[in-house]
């Protein structure tokens, strides 16, 4: 789950984290209102994805009339597929300097990873490619956290490459240490797999200001951040960067199953994400086009099957079905009631090829046999039928 | 011989009440695990399966003599299930639930690394050696005794691979899924180790996917005089980029975490690389040559 940069930027300030001035609007008139009250203003759109900037989508302007103005016409704009819902209107900062300071995920040290750079305002995974030395790392001990004499070795990594900062780093470092810390434990308590201020302006006054946030929380702690996600669910139509834009990976997340859209027309389902990536290589070396990617998981029950099968055909590219399952955890008689109870109710006329081994795999290929769905044994056969059955229909 | 499980391992449960708890105790035990106990907090004094149930870990510990934790509880009570197994000092915990948030995985993974528990999971279906005792969900009938090791990050398709050895005749010493999550017990690499120090084991299958660089950090073992033929299989060589395939992990990011990133790194190794899972099955036949024992 993405969040907004009003969202990150609300959840830095109540964390203490200083932000600038700003005023979230969902109309031309709030917008207005709100250039009335701070003045000069950035106008920002709020949607999940970068890119925004020279998408036309973020204006600075200098008169309430303007902001009204130029707020209608970005909250009509559509950025990468998602509508603009809401506008963040913000005061400009006196900038001196600008830094990065992020945490995130490190798969390869299992653990959160806290990086600073001296190189602020930049992409930094482009900064690590081209300028490695501009970047601080620390791996904070996840049972301590970071303490502040690890803070300033970081910071005093990371400044003392920059000229213009060298002179003042000890004073910087002192500042940095309550707000990595601070940052440090918001990410924690936000579950953030991605916590990032970028950039962190030192503005002419000397003071430490993020300008921008970006935070995204892990998908399998949500239910610790309700409040969060239905907030976003009003400002934003999806909510994963990745995939917002297509209508069936919105739909399939409605219906809380694990799908991912493809440009083919073989219909794919299997229960464990592995089984299910091996399906589509299967479906791709017998000559077809997998058309998704959907894996119902270990456990399922008979609903999440036909739930399922609904979503994978309301696809109208789909021209046939390819369900591969081999029961560990998830039950082959359960996937059996699940594949006859929808090709029932959802009147099924495409083909379907189940593929069905594993943990109940007789009593699972016996009420498929009873209503007349042909089980297979081997999936590279099974991928061949379905293959073959679906370039008949072409 | 075999890793981690035999006859002799004496299984506690966590979360043994649970419908699946329950249903993949039964399988357990139906198979020959050696279940001695259940923990579920609150039922501390009451029998399931005709097992004594525990309110704490430690007390299942004294009172059985328990080695190896499997942990199927709920997401939101998983990583504090790891961590009761640890503080217990079980030398192995298995946790097989899916979903578990990744910042309460980093801080068991550093309990973990603190105690002299081995974690498997979470996110996996266990492990299981053929013929004597399984801990998770490997269906029971694929497996059958012999001498190929078998490590995998995708749950169903180690049964995939298992059955396929079974069915052309090569028994398997032990199987063990690590799991698909980013943050995890075992890695490869580890699991490669003891394999290598177990001497029923005559040759290795490895199996793989897209995402992190596990496989390539196993690939780094296997080039230093590996003792073993390793076979490996990678999945998701038709994923797109930037698509998460399902598990946590399983994400092509820029040009790291690829198959082809993996493949290249396993071959140059001296691995050899399994286009499907009959491949894999063929090249376990060649490796073995006569030893395989069938």
């Amino acid at each position: 789950m993405k969040l907004l940069e009003y969202q990150a930027k609300q959840q830095f300030a109540k964390a203490g984290i200083p932000i600038p001035a700003g005023r979230l609007a969902r109309t031309a008139e709030e917008a207005e209102a709100a250039a009335r009250e701070l003045g000069r203003v950035a106008v920002k759109a709020q949607v999940p994805v970068g890119g925004r900037g020279k998408a036309g989508g973020i204006a600075v302007v200098d008169t309430p009339e303007q902001a009204r103005t130029e707020a209608a016409r970005i909250l009509a704009m559509d950025i990468k597929g998602y509508p603009v819902r809401s506008v963040w209107c913000e005061t400009g900062l006196d900038v001196a300097h600008e830094l990065y300071c992020g945490i995130t995920l490190d798969r390869d040290r299992r653990r959160m990873v806290l990086i600073l750079s001296g190189a602020g305002g930049m992409d930094i995974e482009q900064v690590a490619e081209n300028q490695p030395e501009m970047i601080a790392k620390l791996w904070p001990d996840p049972l301590r956290g970071p303490q502040p004499f690890q803070i300033r070795q970081l910071a005093f990594a990371a400044l003392r490459r920059v000229p213009a900062l060298a002179d003042r780093a000890g004073r910087l470092a002192a500042a940095l240490v309550p707000l990595v810390q601070t940052l440090y434990r918001l990410a924690v308590s936000l579950d953030a797999v991605t916590c990032e201020i970028n950039p962190l302006v030192i503005t002419a006054t000397g003071e430490l200001i993020a300008a921008d946030g970006k935070l995204e929380v892990d998908e399998n702690a949500e239910y610790r951040h309700r409040d969060l996600a239905e907030e976003l669910a009003i400002d934003a139509l999806g909510d994963d960067g990745a995939s917002g834009d297509d209508p069936f990976e919105v739909e399939a997340k409605r219906r809380g199953l694990t799908y991912v859209h493809l440009d083919g027309y073989v219909g794919c389902i299997g229960n464990g994400a592995g089984l299910v990536m091996n399906t589509l290589d299967l479906v791709k070396a017998a000559g077809g086009e997998p058309a998704d990617f959907l894996d119902i998981g270990g456990g399922a029950r008979a609903d999440v099957v036909r739930n399922a099968l609904d979503m994978v055909l309301s696809d109208p590219a789909v021209r046939g079905v390819f369900i591969n399952i081999f029961g560990g955890i998830t039950r082959g008689d359960e996937v059996a009631r699940g594949i006859i109870q929808a090709r029932d109710e959802l009147n099924i006329t495409k083909p379907l090829v189940v593929r069905m081994t594993g943990t109940r795999e007789e009593e699972g290929r016996q009420l498929l046999r009873e209503a007349g769905i042909v089980p297979g044994v081997s999936a590279v056969d099974a991928a061949r039928t379905i293959v073959e059955m679906t370039r008949e229909v072409s | 011989m075999s890793i981690l499980i035999d006859r002799y391992t004496r299984v506690v449960v966590q979360g043994i009440t649970g419908r699946e708890g329950s249903f993949h105790t039964e399988q357990m035990q139906a198979y020959g695990t050696d279940v001695v106990a259940g923990v579920v907090p609150g039922r501390g004094g009451s029998t399931h399966l005709g097992v004594p149930v525990f309110d704490t870990v430690a007390e299942a510990v004294v009172a059985t003599a328990a080695e190896c934790a499997f942990i199927i509880v709920p997401p939101p009570f998983a990583a504090d299930a790891i961590m009761e197994a640890a503080d217990a000092r079980l030398p192995l915990a298995v946790c097989v639930t899916e979903g578990v948030p990744v910042h309460d995985m980093i801080r068991a993974r550093a309990v973990i690394d603190g105690s002299k528990t081995k974690l498997i999971g979470p996110n996996c279906p266990g492990l299981l050696t053929a013929g004597e005792c399984k801990v998770g969900f490997i269906p029971n009938h694929v497996a059958r005794p012999g001498n190929v090791g078998v490590v995998a990050r995708s749950g169903t398709l180690t049964y995939e691979v298992i059955q396929g050895l079974s069915q052309a005749g090569h028994g398997q010493t032990t199987a063990v899924g690590i799991g698909g999550d980013p943050v995890l017990g075992l890695t490869f690499r580890d699991v490669l180790e003891l394999f290598a120090g177990d001497k029923a084991t005559k040759a290795v299958v490895m199996v793989g996917e897209i995402g992190g660089s596990d496989e390539e950090d196993a690939a780094d073992l296997i080039a230093r005089d590996f003792p073993k033929p390793v076979v490996a299989f990678i999945s998701g060589r038709t994923a797109p980029p930037g698509k998460r395939m399902g598990h946590a992990g399983a994400i092509i990011s820029g040009n790291k975490g690829t198959a082809q990133s993996k493949i290249d790194a396993l071959t140059s190794a001296g691995a050899v690389i399994g286009d499907t899972i009959e491949d894999v099955v063929r090249l376990v036949g060649e490796r073995l040559g006569a030893r395989s024992g069938r």
